[in-house]
């Protein structure tokens, strides 16, 4: 690992200077990720901005029943929050099904959503890897690549984004605050994970030094019915291979509103729009949700190694759409 | 490039002394426990946050020193599987774990008994874990898939489950 200099601000400003001013210099949030990535040389920073002081750890109901989960916000004390169990399972169900309570205690929800591919080629400096280093080459494209992306991919990256707490961010239409030296913007969640196109080391909307302080989640319909389902390779403490993040509001036995949000797909999470719009308004029948999923899924583009998750992620969205509405498959 | 300052002088609570460091700020907690604090109970299996052998108690949550920076836990108060005992009295996960033989070499103990003892205080406070049928029941039984599931943070590569499962059961005032 290389020498770095520290810091920990108490306020936010002062963060928000300290990083702009050095073009090497990382945000520190809980450090599950990034100590993991210096640890591998993969990250290098000059210094590290320690954000856990700031004043950014709410989790708090706003005007309307909405959420607001301040950024350095712990996976797990958003988690166990009484407000998020009450009006947002779906969140509480996707970050309890990451990672360990060990690393959910440290983990903050900022720095969730901003960990890296868990691509091994990403993480290996010795092999090719364009999002480490542009222009290198993909050795994932004819290599091991059983968990990558079928959706949203290009020649230049196959990666997929590792975090469940995003997918079920997505499927809520979450938007994020950002603070920077000119002051705060807004943007939504979907907006903030960029497409891959040749460009995958530029994974985010955010420029050097911009902090995000805060999530804002929109109040769910009262009628609502979420649940977060996630597939993966043994029973806990692993990334999916799959994962689902649904919302759906029947009303007069019609689709009134569904939000359907993929994981392990792609680059970023997925919003499954096609099939969203597939379903407004229809009768829910398992015909029409595996009709609605086959839609999405034609514009899947499967690897020699993970065609698998074309069926997989099809009958887990048949699986959970029917579960939510109470149509039998 | 600004030059920065790569080293710092910190304090930290362990097992309740306050210890004085100073440290390259690329040392881990784990690192400063066992080679600055001398203090080899917990231990390093993967040192990326993947087994759980580095599980202590920081403020009283777990978490995987591997992955923490001492540099970042300035004044926290840091528990240690030496410092659980009291007055020469194991504590009750502790002879848990004797009681039910839950290990084979030993070396995934010291995490899993730190986690163990979160456990039961995460499930006091009512907080849910991911085989909830329902994430805001706030009354946690700690049946064997509770166990199983909030345990998985730490691999045990000699498969001692069976009998780690029956003794966080047996402290957590279930029959095993
Ligand atoms: C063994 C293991 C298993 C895991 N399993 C899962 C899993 O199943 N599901 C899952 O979703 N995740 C999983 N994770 C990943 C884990 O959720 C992330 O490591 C964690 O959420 C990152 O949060 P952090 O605060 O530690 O981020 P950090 O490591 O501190 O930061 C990550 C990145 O975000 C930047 N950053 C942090 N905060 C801000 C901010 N406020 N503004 C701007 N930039 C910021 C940092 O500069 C850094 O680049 C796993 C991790 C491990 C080690
Ligand atoms: S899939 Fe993306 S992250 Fe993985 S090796 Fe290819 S370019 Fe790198
Ligand atoms: S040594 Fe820390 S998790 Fe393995
Ligand atoms: S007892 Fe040997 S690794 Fe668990």
């Amino acid at each position: 690992m290389r020498e770095f200099g520290y810091a920990r601000p108490t306020d936010i400003a002062e963060a928000v200077a300290l990083t702009y001013a050095d073009a090497h210099a990382r945000y520190l949030g809980g450090g599950t990720n990034l100590v993991d990535l210096m640890k591998l040389g993969v990250e290098t920073p000059s210094l590290l901005v320690d954000v856990t002081g700031l004043p950014l750890g709410q989790v708090e109901e706003t005007a309307g029943s909405s959420l607001r989960i301040g950024a350095l916000a712990r996976n797990s004390d958003i988690a166990v929050d009484p407000f998020v169990r009450g009006r947002f399972p779906l969140l509480s169900e996707a970050l309890l099904s990451g990672a360990s309570g060990q690393l959910r205690n440290v983990a903050t929800a900022g720095g969730n959503l901003l960990q890296r591919t868990r691509c091994a080629y990403f993480t290996d400096v010795s092999k090719p890897c364009n999002k480490r280093e542009p222009g290198a080459g993909c050795a994932a494209l004819d290599g091991e690549h059983h968990n990558h992306a079928i959706l949203g991919a290009s020649e230049h990256c196959i990666a997929t984004h590792p975090s469940d707490f995003a997918v079920a961010l997505a499927a809520l239409d979450a938007r994020l605050e950002v603070q920077s030296e000119e002051g705060l913007r807004e943007m939504a969640l979907t907006d903030f994970y960029l497409p891959v196109g040749d460009s995958p080391h530029e994974e985010v909307a955010l420029e050097h030094g911009e902090l995000i302080t805060a999530i804002l989640v929109p109040a769910v319909p009262a009628a609502a019915r979420s649940r977060y389902r996630k597939v993966r390779e043994r029973a806990s403490y692993a990334f999916a291979i799959c994962s689902v993040a649904v919302v759906v509001t029947v009303v007069d036995d019609a689709i009134h509103d569904v939000r359907i949000a993929l994981g392990a797909m792609a680059s970023r999470p997925w919003r499954a729009r096609r099939a969203e719009a597939a379903l407004a308004g229809s009768t829910p029948s398992a015909g029409s949700f595996a009709a609605a999923a086959e839609l999405e899924l034609e514009q899947a583009s499967p690897l020699r190694d993970n065609a698998y998750k074309v069926p997989l992620v099809r009958e887990l969205v048949v699986d959970s759409l029917c579960e939510l509405t109470g149509v039998s498959r | 490039m600004a030059a920065h300052l790569v080293a710092s002088t910190i304090s930290l609570r362990v097992n309740g002394q306050t210890r004085s460091l100073t440290l390259d700020h690329r040392t881990t907690l784990l690192d400063a426990l066992r080679e600055h604090l001398d203090l080899t109970g917990s231990k390093k299996g993967c040192d990326h946050g993947q087994c759980g052998a580095c599980t202590v108690l920081v403020e009283g949550r777990r978490a995987n020193a591997c992955l923490l920076l001492a540099v970042a836990q300035q004044g926290r108060e840091i528990t240690t599987i030496e410092g659980l005992a009291s007055d020469g009295e194991l504590h009750p996960v502790q002879q848990a774990f004797i009681d039910h033989d839950g290990l084979q070499c030993g070396y995934c103990t010291p995490g899993q008994i730190c986690s163990a003892v979160a456990v039961l205080d995460e499930a006091a406070r009512g907080w849910p874990s991911a085989v909830a049928a329902d994430v805001a029941d706030t009354d946690v039984r700690l049946d064997a898939a509770e166990i199983r599931e909030r345990m998985s943070g730490n691999l045990c590569r000699c498969g001692a489950y069976v009998n780690i499962v029956a003794a966080v059961s047996e402290a957590a005032g279930g029959r095993a």
